[in-house]
C-alpha cells in the first residue's frame, strides 16, 4: 500500500508517496537524500539513526515514515546555523568526540535532546546513563562524554548571557 | 518487513472499526517491539492501526486515591511525571529504566502490557500495585490480565485504554538489566498498600511471565526490611534459563533485587 507522507523536515515541508512499510530513516535517507542519519544495527540498539520527531529523540529505524506524517522532524543536517556549527557539533570537533564518525550523527542528536531535557550543566553520570541507547565502537566513549559535558557547560553560559 | 497497510485512528471507536475490517490487523502503540518484530519478518500484520494519536488515550490524572495513566502515555512521560514521582515513585523508577531515552520517547504503557514480554518491566508494577486495566470493553484486575508468556486476557480486537493504580503507602522497583538489551534478567516490584497489604511481583525471571512471591509478602507484612527477604529464595523450577543466565542464577537475582527494592522503598 502506498500513501502520501508529508512532514516538516529541518524546517522545510516535504512530501512523497511511499510504501506504508517505509521506515522513517529510509524516507529521510533515500526519499529525501539526507544521508547524515545513519543505519547502524537496524535492530533498535545502536542509536546511529536518532533524529528528533516533534522535539523528542527517537530511533528513526524503529518508526514508520507514516507515523511521522504531520510531524516536525529534525536531523543532524538541520542543527547548524548556516556555516556556524551547533554548540554540540563544535564540542565534538573540539574534544575529538569521534574517530570513524559513523555513530556521530546519532550521538549528537541524542546529546542535544539530553541537554534540552536536563537543562544545561549536565554531570558525567547523567550523560553516561543517557547514552545507553547509542553505541560507539571506536572511542570508548570518554571523549564523547567530554564533548557533551563541554557543550552543556557552554550552552549554560550562553543561556545566562541572554537572560 | 512484509507489506502492510497503515491506518491512523482518531478515536477508540474508529480503531475498533478499522480492526473489524482488517484481514489480520494489529494495533500499533509506540511500535518499539512490534516494528522490530515486523522487520525480522516474525510478524506480518496486513494492517497496522496506530493508536498513538488518540487524544483520549493520553494523560496522567489522580483522583480518589488512584493514579490513572492513559494507555498511549509514553515511558518518558511516566518517568518525568510529578504526580507519579510523588505518589508512585517505584513506577517512575521503573519507567525511567526501560530501554533507552529514544525508546522511552515512543514506547507506551498500553503497548508494553498488551505485549506482555516475560522480561518487560511494567507487568511487575501492575501486579504488585493491584492495578486495574481498563479496555474498550471491560475492566480487568492485573492478575487476571497477564495470562502467560506474551499472553494476555485481551481479545484480538480489544484495546487497552488506561491503567488505574491505587496509591500505595510505599513502592519501589529494582531490576538487574541485561547489559545489552536493558530487559530485566530479574526485576522485583514491592508495594505496601494503603491498607498495609504487601505484594511482591517478579518479572524477567518466570517462564510464564510475572509472578508473586507469597513467602516474601508474608515476611514483609510482619517486618518491612531488606533482612526479612534476605533468606527467602524462589524455586528455580519455573524460571527462564538461557544464554544470558541460568534458572539458578535468576533465582538468586530475585532475592537480591527484592532486598534492594525494599531498601529503596524505605
Amino acid at each position: 500500500m502506498m500513501s502520501k507522507v508529508t512532514m516538516r523536515l529541518n524546517g522545510k515541508t516535504v512530501s512523497a508517496d511511499v510504501e506504508d512499510r517505509t521506515l522513517l530513516v529510509h524516507f529521510i535517507r533515500e526519499t529525501q537524500g539526507l544521508t547524515g542519519t545513519h543505519v547502524g544495527c537496524d535492530t533498535s540498539q545502536c542509536g546511529a539513526c536518532v533524529v528528533h520527531v516533534d522535539g523528542k529523540a527517537v530511533k528513526s529505524c524503529t518508526m514508520l515514515a507514516a507515523q511521522a506524517d504531520g510531524s516536525d522532524v529534525l536531523t543532524v543536517e538541520g542543527l547548524a546555523n548556516g556555516d556556524e556549527l551547533h554548540p554540540v557539533q563544535a564540542a565534538f570537533r573540539e574534544n575529538h568526540g569521534l574517530q570513524c564518525g559513523f555513530c556521530t550523527p546519532g550521538m549528537i542528536m541524542t546529546a542535544v535532546d539530553m541537554i534540552e531535557r536536563h537543562g544545561a550543566k549536565l554531570d558525567e553520570k547523567t550523560i553516561r546513563h543517557e547514552l545507553e541507547g547509542n553505541i560507539c565502537r571506536c572511542t570508548g566513549y570518554h571523549n564523547i562524554v567530554k564533548a557533551i559535558k563541554a557543550a552543556s557547560d557552554q550552552m549554560a553560559g550562553m543561556k545566562t548571557a541572554t537572560e | 518487513m512484509y507489506e502492510t497497510t497503515y491506518h491512523r485512528a482518531g478515536s477508540v471507536a474508529d480503531a475498533a472499526s478499522m480492526m473489524a475490517s482488517a484481514e489480520d490487523g494489529k494495533y500499533l502503540g509506540g511500535g518499539q517491539t512490534l516494528l522490530p518484530t515486523m522487520k525480522q519478518r516474525l510478524a506480518a500484520p496486513t494492517d497496522l492501526i496506530d493508536l498513538a494519536k488518540i487524544v483520549d488515550l493520553h494523560g496522567i490524572s489522580e483522583a480518589g486515591g488512584a493514579v490513572v495513566i492513559g494507555a498511549a502515555t509514553t515511558h518518558a512521560e511516566v518517568a518525568s511525571s510529578a504526580v507519579i514521582n510523588s505518589k508512585l515513585p517505584g513506577l517512575a523508577t521503573l519507567a525511567g529504566g526501560i530501554g533507552d531515552p529514544a525508546v522511552r520517547h515512543k514506547g507506551t504503557i498500553g503497548g508494553s502490557i498488551a505485549n506482555n514480554d516475560p522480561a518487560a518491566d511494567y507487568p511487575s508494577a501492575l501486579v504488585a500495585l493491584g492495578a486495574t486495566v481498563k479496555t474498550n470493553k471491560r475492566e480487568l484486575a492485573a492478575e487476571d490480565f497477564f495470562t502467560g508468556m506474551f499472553e494476555t486476557a485481551l481479545e484480538d480486537d480489544e484495546i487497552v485504554t488506561s491503567v488505574s493504580f491505587p496509591v500505595p503507602a510505599k513502592s519501589a522497583y529494582s531490576k538487574y538489566p541485561n547489559p545489552a538489551s536493558r530487559y530485566a534478567m530479574a526485576g522485583v516490584f514491592v508495594a505496601k498498600g494503603a491498607d498495609d497489604s504487601v505484594k511482591v511481583a517478579v518479572t524477567g525471571a518466570g517462564q510464564d511471565g510475572v509472578f508473586r512471591v507469597g513467602e516474601m509478602e508474608s515476611a514483609l507484612s510482619s517486618n518491612w526490611s531488606p533482612e526479612a527477604v534476605a533468606g527467602i529464595s524462589v524455586s528455580s523450577d519455573n524460571l527462564l534459563s538461557d544464554i544470558h543466565g541460568s534458572a539458578a542464577y535468576r533465582a538468586n537475582l530475585v532475592t537480591v533485587m527484592a532486598k534492594r527494592a525494599v531498601a529503596a522503598a524505605g
